[in-house]
């Protein structure tokens, strides 16, 4: 029995592992500036977990083979442990730990303890049961003012734009996120009724959208492409479904696109999503 | 066989008739029976729930003829609507996580246990306990209304998961089943807090008032210190819950904006213009996390430590060897219990909190996997060296121990907040949470099981279909829960009804077929459990008082125990709780009654019973 | 099961049982074994105290409750910039005297069961009993008072919890009376018997904290709603 035990412990312990090493099913290929370092930090915790798992298996089928109840020893070993020893292993266990947990606020701390740099490319993001909202501020780079009282679903205002803000003249608003590659983006983050979340994979991003704040974060992509977008916190039903996406583009692309209207951005937009393709799986 | 005794005082008399004896019970064996025999009925249908889910993943668009039949309204054509996929995630969630995880290991097994281990006739109240079984189980009638209130919604409760964030949860109309499902979730929830902190209660003024003579603190069993803290964690966490639940049913109905804020546009209606959205106004929805955190946190570490309690006395038990560091345990228990108050904030990394709180929150959260670590290498050290006997209790007691770590190591990850923001809502979380609270913390109540059936019913529960109900389980689970942190890697976001709308998700459609197999399997294995459990009752090899040579006080009495657990001679105790291979004993254990180690003669070799429930039989 | 046999070393014996809890009413304190009378009172006794432990666990978890709700009531306060206090209604101020005052009468009615004047105890109890009830009938009075001006529950966050905040107190309060006729009751016949007289001590000690516990809150709960800027 003790044998059988081990042995499977084990089995299933390589099986574990070995799913981490399958390429397709891994993380999809970053676009973002702080990917590089994120991906890092996953991949050196990721080691220290698969060790620990490891060795903690392996030790546990090794102690269940190992002491099963035989006739060669008619007692265990009486001992009520070593106090040594427990001293090494918290000791070693906390500095690995906490070291592990130093080292994982570097990322965090370079997109969320400064503001975005100054010049960054805006878009304020409304989220709302089930769509996303992307309101571009045009070539002026002031957004136009918005007023929950405006909002109008079925006319099409999704957003509350107050159409007499000379402001908003130049805004467009889209359900699909175009950012430049290779500049800083910043996003403010709202929501119209309940909580919900941005999330690209590639992005190695997410933030909640919470109705009642203006949530403000930034990052970099740096390839361009377009990418799946899905909404990453319970927020009704549809859920599943709030599905968009992000079109990295070039500087030029970009500033082509926001300068045109609203009408056109609207076709500019079903182009661009045309001509560019997802990604290739892993 | 025991030393001197003490008499007791009679509290109160052994009850006569059915009613007294077996339903309004102050008994706390029979009230330990009762909270189990509610989490095995609650386990049945926190477990349908989660298969229907899993067949709805993995086969999307399928007409299933019997859910057409059943539910009408919420799989129309035998195809479960979106709404109904999410009300069984919240149920499944909050029956699992309060009617199981909650009641069978502290309400359950501890009530039964925890007088007699320490030396008492009963609870220091037995009429609060009465209640808290019965108060638990309203609430867990009402959970069930829930599921029938709903029904106009086409749903089988409401749909906001069961951390239940505002203000999805907060807004009636935000989404089918936030009505009246909506108020009966948060009411049973309510009644819930209630009854577990009469428990609480009733735990820890047993355990400071009422040991007996010889027994102090330092000799408890683990499974002692695991109940009490415990139930110190309940005591301060569940009123936080309640505090919320307060405030969110407030909103939902007497118009207060405690989670809501202004401005808000729901169905093509803006809040205050319309009598179907009232207004609301200035409310934060991040406050409700911080509330339901702050209960959440500290609830999982409920959930886990009678496990862990359980573990190490069934390891040591088994493997006829003292616990390897007890001291270390007990303080790990306490460093566990008293840092759980203070990581809650790895729940809200994202949610718009500080970065700086998220920043803390995560190095706290670190620094519990160590004593965490600690546990882990103390049952390593308990085994080392030792005899082990593969009773079905060890085997799962060896499988938990397996499974923690499998589950608990991934914290590593998730507590950090840079990881998090890649595996936040994916199915990554759900791994690590489903293989520490829905698996090992379930393994350390199937050894429980194993261990003190024959305690609580005079017979032992039959070990071939334990070992299988094992090896299935064992396996399945493993099968079904770490695929999913490749689930999460690659990017499935949680909580979607179906993932058909998303290329990138379609490379993992194998993955979520082969886990909703071996989830079925699995599932089915449980039918071996519940038949070897029902059937040991009444036809199951009539067992001793001591059939696995324990050492602690609950075997120094009949097979059940008397109604006042000792006949009328409370036990004295003189040593330690895990005294087994003393060197030169005459026996492999010492009971802690044992006034005298009984030495062996020298030359005798006898060792004394196998202490396998078989005189004399070895595995 | 071995027995001893002559010629072995030395038998062992395990530690005396004197490692008895070291907490006042643990099993184990006086009476191991001698059972005098001495022995038998603390061993009622210390199986008494598990009404005062008991108490003090119960207070820590309301205690808990009301710590989250502060916790709401401040991070409400500055989540937006709708906080607009009530004036408090004057007769709060009767309220908080009206408690202050049954809390000494209790504590007079505590002391004196614990003299075994037995009447002197009922007429303080009764005396508590009443202004409790006023107590309650006050509060009531305050809020139909802020009905008539038209705040209500929802009317703004600051009146929310006031509601919320007196009406669980309320709650607690309205248990805290059923505790002093469960302790009236209880405290009918005259007691001779050891057991059942530390048990109605200990009962006594422990409602009588649980009332002292509702003064102490109402008056934080008071201060927290009137005065915290």
């Amino acid at each position: 029995m003790g044998r059988a035990l081990a042995v499977i412990i084990w089995i299933l312990t390589l099986l574990s592992v070995s799913l981490f090493f399958i390429d397709k099913w891994w993380f999809p290929t970053a676009i973002s500036s702080h990917a590089a370092a994120l991906d890092r930090q996953f991949l050196i915790t990721i080691i220290v977990v698969g060790l620990a798992f490891t060795a903690a298996q392996v030790g546990l089928g090794y102690m269940v083979w190992k002491y099963r109840e035989d006739a060669d020893r008619s007692r265990a070993t009486y001992t009520h442990g070593s106090s040594k020893l427990e001293v090494i292993w918290t000791v070693v266990t906390a500095i690995i730990f906490i070291g592990l947990a130093v080292m994982g606020q570097s990322v965090w701390a370079s997109l969320r303890f400064n503001d975005a740099p100054p010049g960054s490319y805006q878009v304020e993001v409304v989220a709302q049961q089930f769509q996303w909202n992307f309101h571009y501020p045009g070539t002026d780079r002031v957004f136009g003012r918005t007023d929950p009282n405006l909002i109008d679903d079925s006319g099409l205002n999704f957003i509350g734009l107050d159409e007499a803000d000379p402001n908003a003249k130049d805004d467009a608003v889209h359900t699909v996120l175009a950012i430049p590659s290779g500049r800083p983006v910043e996003l403010l983050l709202r929501s119209k009724d309940v909580i919900h979340n941005i999330w690209v994979p590639q992005l190695r991003f997410k933030q909640d959208l919470v109705p009642g704040m203006v949530i403000r974060v930034h990052f970099t992509a740096n390839t361009p492409g377009k990418y799946e977008l899905a909404c990453a916190e319970l927020c009704g039903q549809l859920h599943f479904q709030m599905k968009s996406y992000l079109l990295v583009l070039p500087d030029d692309e970009l500033g082509a696109l926001t300068a045109l209207p609203q009408d056109q951005f609207q076709t500019r937009m079903t182009e661009l999503l045309a001509k560019y393709k997802l990604p290739a799986q892993n | 066989m025991s030393g001197e005794t003490h008499e007791a005082v009679h509290r109160h008399p052994a009850p006569t008739g059915f009613i007294r004896k077996y339903i309004f019970s102050l008994d706390h064996k029979v009230i330990g029976i009762q909270y189990i025999m509610l989490a095995l009925v609650a386990v049945l249908v926190g477990m349908t729930m989660s298969v229907l889910m899993r067949m709805n993943l993995s086969w999307p668009g399928t007409n299933w003829p019997i859910l057409g039949t059943l539910f009408p309204g919420g799989a129309p054509d035998g195809m479960m609507t979106p709404e109904f996929y999410l009300s069984l995630v919240t149920m499944h969630g909050t029956i699992m996580v309060f009617f199981v995880l909650t009641t069978a290991p502290q309400g359950g097994f501890g009530n039964y246990f925890l007088p007699i281990q320490i030396g008492a006739e009963d609870m220091a109240f037995p009429v609060l306990n009465m209640l808290s079984f019965w108060v638990t189980l309203v609430g867990f009638i009402v959970i069930l209304a829930a599921i029938f209130f709903s029904g106009a919604d086409s749903t089988v409760g409401p749909i906001g998961g069961w951390t239940g964030y505002a203000p999805l949860s907060a807004l009636p109309n935000a989404g089918p089943g936030q009505g009246m499902g909506m108020n009966l979730w948060i009411i049973s929830i309510a009644i819930f807090c209630v009854g577990s902190l009469l428990g609480a209660l009733n735990f820890i003024t047993t355990l400071l008032n009422m040991r007996t003579r010889g027994m102090s603190l330092m000799r408890m069993p683990l499974t002692c210190w695991a109940w009490f803290t415990t139930a110190v964690l309940a005591l301060l966490s569940f009123p936080v819950l309640l505090g919320g639940g307060i405030l969110l049913l407030l909103d939902r109905l007497a118009g207060t904006s405690f989670f809501i804020p202004g401005g808000l546009y729901l169905s093509g209606i803006l809040s205050g213009t319309d009598e179907r959205f009232p207004l609301h106004t200035g409310g934060s929805p991040i406050l409700w996390q911080h509330l339901f955190w702050f209960f959440g946190h500290p609830e999982v570490y409920i959930a886990i430590l009678p496990g862990m309690g359980a573990t190490s006395h069934i390891l040591s038990t088994f493997a006829r060897k003292p616990v390897f560091g007890y001291r270390a345990m007990v303080f790990a228990i306490f460093a566990i219990g008293l840092l759980g108050f203070f990581v809650w904030g790895h729940h809200m990394f994202i949610s718009g909190m500080s970065p700086y709180s998220a920043m803390t929150f995560s190095i706290l959260t670190l620094s519990i996997g160590v004593p965490s670590a600690v546990k882990t290498f103390n049952w390593l050290g308990t085994l080392w060296g030792a005899r082990i006997r593969f009773t079905t209790a060890m085997l799962f007691a060896i499988g938990f121990v397996s499974l923690f770590v499998a589950g608990g190591i991934t914290g590593l990850v998730l507590g950090q907040t840079s990881l998090d923001l890649p595996m936040h809502d994916t199915y990554f979380v759900t791994a690590h949470f489903h293989l520490v609270m829905g698996v090992a913390s379930i393994f350390g109540m199937f050894a429980a099981t194993y261990f003190w059936f024959p305690k609580m019913f005079g017979r032992l529960m039959n070990e071939s279909l334990g070992k299988f109900h094992f090896w299935i389980t064992f396996i399945g689970v493993y099968c079904i829960f770490v695929p999913m942190h490749t689930m999460g890697i690659v990017g499935m976001p949680r909580r979607f009804a179906q993932f058909t709308e998303y290329e990138y998700l379609k490379t993992l459609h194998p993955l979520v077929v082969f886990v909703s197999i071996a989830a079925i399997a699995t599932v089915l294995a449980q039918i071996v459990f519940y038949f070897n459990l029902l059937w040991s009752i009444f036809k199951g090899k009539r067992a001793g008082e001591n059939p696995w040579d324990a050492t602690t006080l609950e075997w120094t009495t009949a097979s059940p125990p008397p109604h006042d657990n000792f006949a009328g001679h409370l036990p004295v105790v003189y040593r330690g709780p895990y005294e087994f291979a003393v060197p030169g004993a005459a026996n492999d254990f010492v009971m802690q009654t044992e006034p005298e180690v009984i030495l062996q003669a020298v030359g005798s070799g006898r060792e004394g019973t196998s202490g396998n429930g078989h005189d004399g039989h070895r595995h | 099961m071995a027995t001893t046999v002559t010629g072995t070393k030395t038998i062992k014996k395990g530690k005396s049982p004197v490692g008895g809890p070291r907490f006042p009413g643990g099993n184990g304190g006086g009476s191991r074994g001698r059972n005098g009378h001495n022995g038998d009172m603390s061993h009622f006794e210390s199986s008494a105290n598990r009404y005062r432990i008991g108490m003090w666990v119960a207070l820590a978890a309301i205690l808990m409750m009301f710590t989250a709700l502060t916790s709401a009531y401040i991070v409400r306060a500055a989540s937006s910039n709708d906080w607009r206090p009530i004036a408090m209604p004057q007769i709060l101020l009767l309220s908080t005297a009206l408690i202050v005052a049954s809390s000494g009468t209790l504590e007079l009615a505590r002391r004196k069961l614990k003299e075994a004047f037995e009447v002197s105890f009922n007429r303080w109890l009764l005396m508590t009993t009443a202004l409790g009830v006023a107590f309650v009938g006050s509060q009531l009075l305050a809020w139909r008072q802020l009905v008539r001006q038209g705040v209500y529950v929802g009317s703004n966050p600051h009146s929310s919890f006031f509601y919320l905040l007196t009406a669980t107190h309320g709650v607690h309060l309205l248990g805290g009376l059923i505790a002093l006729t469960y302790l009236r009751l209880r405290t009918r016949r005259t007691e001779r018997d050891g057991q059942a007289l530390a048990k109605r001590h200990a009962v006594a000690d422990a409602v009588t904290l649980y009332w002292h516990f509702m003064d102490g809150l109402w008056i934080y709960l008071f201060l927290l709603l009137f005065f915290w800027r």
